[in-house]
């Protein structure tokens, strides 16, 4: 990769299957050495967009680079300096796991020489070197996500993608894969570039774009998207909810809503706001939480919907015909 | 986690940097090796498979040659006879072979469902490194498997013979490679395995019917014998049979009852061009495979 350039460049990506426009051009930029996530509900476009820059997908419009090569026209070096983690398990359940590491290690061409040590050296990372000759089918998710990653760092790749790395586990496997990513980019200076549609561990991403219906709707640091919402959301527990929100609406001239069993709404300056509330609502008060703008927050003022209601069983239907596609 | 963290300290203070190296001829024969190498090791570690592939040709060796001998008098008379065990042998030789080698090509489906074909179709690798190495894995661990049936020779009595024993082995991996390039070129397409077995069992079948495997192929009806004559496996179990026989204390008569080679229109076909012609076969299905494979990404 030509040191400085970026890690990856992505100029009005499109992707199409048959009628359905998974990705509807996107530009952005990932710098190298950042940890770079994608985040939007199921369907949004993110895999898509994943499987085109791992060259696995030919895009329909546009144009993109990893580590310096086109996706299309220098395929062979774009897989070079990729690692892979998908969604889906792409291990061999027959093999051990060392087996399978070194099953990678040919298949990438890493040196003989230095194939044991780098080995030992990945999973040791992922905690994984006790159990190198047991068969992979005998190991938990937990586990194969582990090993997955560690495969996908073998070969010492310029940028990592991580699909979904965390979906589907507990919480503390999920916070270990979490340090392990963070670890990983310090030692070897990988970019790494993920999808998630958990909200908090956005948070752990240095940038993150937000994906919505084959769009990039909104692209920069949590803090800064937070910040850009502004608001304060203040959830009260009252006696009489449609009072209270007839009272708001009356006396501060804000819109409030019953969500999730609490009456919501927003304002500038929640923590200076409480006292006011308190004196003047003329509702009982059972109890009152005051919350920074979250990324749950920034998502819905950019999409209109949480990114559980985004999950609408619709988007099923594009999701799997990109399954369909894919095969 | 204090000790995931100490660890990762280490890893950071001697990181080993790989530089994948450029793809070239090499890399490709690397990855034909490790390709081919996974299936042995799969093969290996499945001795279910391995027990269950031996079952079907000594069911009709042992059963089926056995009862149908009951039934057929085997060209008795003062010439001599030949036990009908005998010649099956070599069709059952190609019958096992063939089972296996569907078997290994399907692994490419399943492969893909359970997600592996997708490591390998993301290496920097060409597709034919991957179809080769499946192939040639494919037709080994059928070879394998034949192996086992070449040892059971004395049951059919046909004697152990070092040559006639390599020559058979020889004959298997190039009939493997072949029926390993169809089954592959089929998988390229097929994406459940469902799908695939089905499809493999409706072109076995009639592919093992038609193939001299288990009757001799001269004095036919015409339009059977049309049919083996277009059918590949023929030229796989004809040499087979030819060698078999070549290592028997047969009177002439009989070998042209039992041996009788095949022949287009009254002209016996010599067993090389049999040979190059399953030879032929499997590097063109091959071919196939590869570009299908190439079309698909």
């Amino acid at each position: 990769m030509p040191d400085g350039g970026p890690a990856v460049e992505v100029d009005g990506l499109i992707k199409k299957f048959g009628d359905v426009e998974a990705v509807r051009g996107i530009d952005f930029t990932v710098r190298p050495g950042e940890i770079f996530g994608f985040l939007g509900p199921n369907g949004a476009g993110k895999s898509t967009t994943i499987n085109m820059l791992c060259t696995l997908l030919r895009p329909s419009g546009g144009r993109a680079r990893v580590a310096g090569h086109d996706v299309v026209a220098e395929r062979d070096d774009v897989r070079r300096n990729i690692g892979l983690v998908f969604q889906d398990p792409t291990l061999d359940g027959y093999l051990s796991g060392e087996q399978n590491l070194r099953f990678h290690a040919e298949l990438y061409g890493v040196p003989r020489a230095v194939t044991g040590d780098r080995i030992r050296q990945v999973l040791e990372m992922v905690n994984l070197w006790d159990r190198r000759g047991d068969l992979v089918q005998t190991f938990s998710g937990g586990m194969k996500r582990r090993l997955e990653i560690a495969r996908g760092l073998l070969h010492s790749p310029r940028v990592l993608f991580l699909d979904e790395p965390t979906v589907g586990l507990d919480p503390q496997t999920r916070a270990s894969i979490w340090e392990y990513i963070r670890q990983l980019q310090r030692a070897e200076e990988i970019t790494i570039f993920m999808t998630t549609h958990y909200m908090d561990e956005a948070e752990f991403c240095e940038r993150i774009a937000i994906m919505d219906s084959g769009r990039i709707v909104a692209l920069d640091t949590p803090e800064a998207l937070k910040a850009g919402v502004g608001e304060d959301r203040i959830r009260i527990q009252t006696a009489d909810d449609q009072a209270a929100i007839a009272a708001i609406e009356d006396r501060f001239g804000l819109a409030a809503v019953v969500s999730e069993g609490a009456v919501t709404f927003s304002v500038a300056s929640g923590e200076a706001f409480v006292p006011r509330l308190f004196a003047e609502l003329g509702v009982a008060i059972r109890s009152v939480n005051v919350a920074r703008p979250s990324l749950d927050d920034v998502f819905m003022s950019f999409t209109g919907s949480t990114i559980r209601d985004a999950e609408a069983p619709g988007n099923d239907r594009m999701r799997m015909a990109m399954r369909a596609a894919r095969r | 986690m204090a000790s995931t963290a100490e660890k990762a300290e280490q890893a950071a203070a001697g990181v080993v940097r790989v530089r994948v190296p450029e793809r070239g001829l090499r890399q490709d024969l690397r990855a034909v090796k490790i390709v081919l190498h996974r299936e042995l090791i799969r093969f290996w570690r499945d001795k279910l498979r391995m027990v269950s592939g031996l079952v079907q040709p000594v069911l009709w060796l042992l059963v089926m040659g056995t009862g149908l001998s009951n039934l057929v008098t085997s060209g008795g008379g003062p010439a001599g006879s030949v036990d009908l065990k005998t010649f099956i042998y070599p069709g059952v030789c190609a019958m096992s072979v063939m089972f296996t080698a569907m078997f290994s090509a399907g692994s490419i489906v399943w492969d893909r469902e359970f997600g592996f074909l997708r490591e390998m179709l993301v290496a920097p690798v060409s597709r034919s490194a991957i179809v080769i190495g499946k192939c040639i894995g494919g037709a080994v661990v059928a070879t394998l498997q034949g192996v086992v049936i070449v040892l059971l020779a004395p049951l059919a009595g046909v004697p152990y013979d070092p040559v006639l024993m390599l020559q058979l082995i020889g004959l298997m991996f190039i009939g493997a490679l072949a029926l390993t390039g169809f089954g592959v070129m089929m998988a390229a397409r097929i994406t459940q395995m469902q799908a695939f077995f089905g499809l493999m069992q409706m072109a076995m079948m009639p592919m093992m019917f038609l193939s001299g495997a288990l009757y001799p192929l001269n004095g036919l009806p015409t339009w059977l014998s049309v049919l083996t004559r277009f059918n590949p496996l023929t030229y796989a179990v004809d040499p087979m049979r030819h060698v078999v026989f070549a290592h028997l204390d047969v009177s002439q008569r009989l070998l042209r009852t039992f041996d009788p080679g095949v022949t287009w229109g009254g002209w016996t076909v010599p067993v090389w061009l049999e040979i190059v012609i399953v030879l032929a076969m499997g590097l063109g299905l091959m071919a196939v495979a590869i570009v299908e494979f190439r079309r698909a990404d």
